[in-house]
């Protein structure tokens, strides 16, 4: 199936909860009812015809500038059965942000919404471990989001460098070796 | 092993050698330096190619180890994270003395790319844990990190066994290397 058929067949069984498709993308798209994306998911993995079976990627974007300001998951859908692929959205609030889990229909997703939480606060209901997956867990904050701003330090240690740090790195004083002049063994010397 | 003068050498028959205790004992030091391998990132591939056949680090007594309970010598080699940098100051403190740290590559040194917008990177190694050695680098060829051991070898030679009173490795170590440079 191609991405309208693939469209026209999610279209028939769920109705106005599939909001938008847009065919002309590289990757064509569809944006789904925030509430619905699980049921979605599921018909998508066990309807043959479709057989969406593999969930290729699970990934985040922000978008702060938008009318209202959104944040949108992203899930990229593939099937080792009939070789085609499809991708859907849904949108979410910033503040506040929650998206139903699609773990029990893909359990890869667990790691894929853990690491969406970790970086972008995306709240994912249902979810069976939500804690962070990358950073650790005495982190503050959400570094991916857009209005992300660097903290001085994190457990005594620098996250933002200081002009001093600079300094010393410009000078060389870290060049404990003082200026590196090995010469490769192997290079080639002409007129040697 | 560095010449010994005095009037006590090669004075007698074989089977008789006069030296320091500090020569042998820093010869014994510098020559079996067991490295914890830290490997982050794509440094440690060509740390791995400097432990490798064509460049062999076994010829400087280097057996690379797993554990920190039986490593001299760690080589931080790659992108330390601020999630690993708390890890890797406990290894470091896991080690018997005495201990060296080699920082190897760019990231080691002083975040490298992650200098500036890199929230999660911290900004060199030597925040956490005192380095000996820094080689530059993105990543260092093998011969750039076999240098770096040699340096580390001569400063290891120059190191003293019995030290004064509240005198630390460390403070020593800055002082050879200080000499170094004014020479």
């Amino acid at each position: 199936m191609d991405a309208p058929a693939l469209h026209e067949r999610i279209k028939e069984q769920f109705g106005d909860r599939v909001l938008h498709f847009e065919a002309g993308a590289a990757q064509p798209w569809l944006v789904v009812a925030t509430d619905a994306i699980a049921e979605v998911c599921a018909f998508a993995k066990a309807t043959p015809e479709l057989a969406l079976d593999n969930l290729m990627c699970l990934s985040a974007v922000d978008y702060p500038k938008e009318t209202p300001p959104r944040m949108e998951v992203v899930y990229h859908l593939y099937s080792y059965t009939h070789f085609h692929s499809i991708v859907l959205k849904v949108h979410t609030p910033r503040e506040d942000a929650h998206v139903p889990t699609v773990e029990g229909t893909y359990g890869v997703a667990n790691w894929h919404e853990r690491e969406a939480y970790d970086l972008f606060g995306i709240a994912f209901d249902g979810h069976s471990d939500l804690r962070r997956i990358l950073l650790p867990d005495d982190w503050i904050g959400h570094p991916l989001r857009k209005d992300w701003v660097d903290p001085d330090f994190y457990n005594g240690m620098h996250v933002k460098p200081t002009q001093q740090m600079a300094d010393r790195s410009m000078a060389g004083e870290k060049l404990g070796v003082g200026p590196f002049d090995v010469t490769p063994p192997n290079r080639h010397v002409p007129g040697e | 092993m560095t010449e010994v003068g005095g009037i006590l050498q090669n004075r007698f028959g074989e089977n008789l050698a006069f030296t320091t205790v500090d020569n042998v004992v820093n010869w014994c030091r510098k020559s079996s330096m067991w490295p914890m391998t830290f490997g982050l990132a794509c440094c440690a591939i060509e740390m791995m190619a400097a432990g490798g056949t064509r460049y062999d680090w076994n010829r400087f007594g280097m057996i690379p180890r797993g554990t920190p309970r039986q490593s001299d010598l760690m080589i931080v080699a790659g992108t330390v994270t601020l999630k690993m940098a708390t890890r890797l100051k406990r290894l470091y403190e896991q080690m018997p003395e005495p201990k060296y740290v080699i920082s190897m590559g760019s990231c080691a040194n002083n975040g490298g790319p992650y200098w500036r917008f890199g929230y999660h990177v911290l900004k060199g190694v030597d925040e956490v844990v005192p380095v000996d050695v820094y080689v530059p680098g993105c990543p260092p060829r093998p011969e750039a990190l076999l240098y770096g051991v040699m340096k580390l070898q001569e400063k290891i030679q120059e190191d003293r066994v019995f030290r004064r009173k509240g005198e630390t490795l460390g403070s020593l170590a800055g002082a050879s290397m200080a000499a170094e440079a004014s020479s």
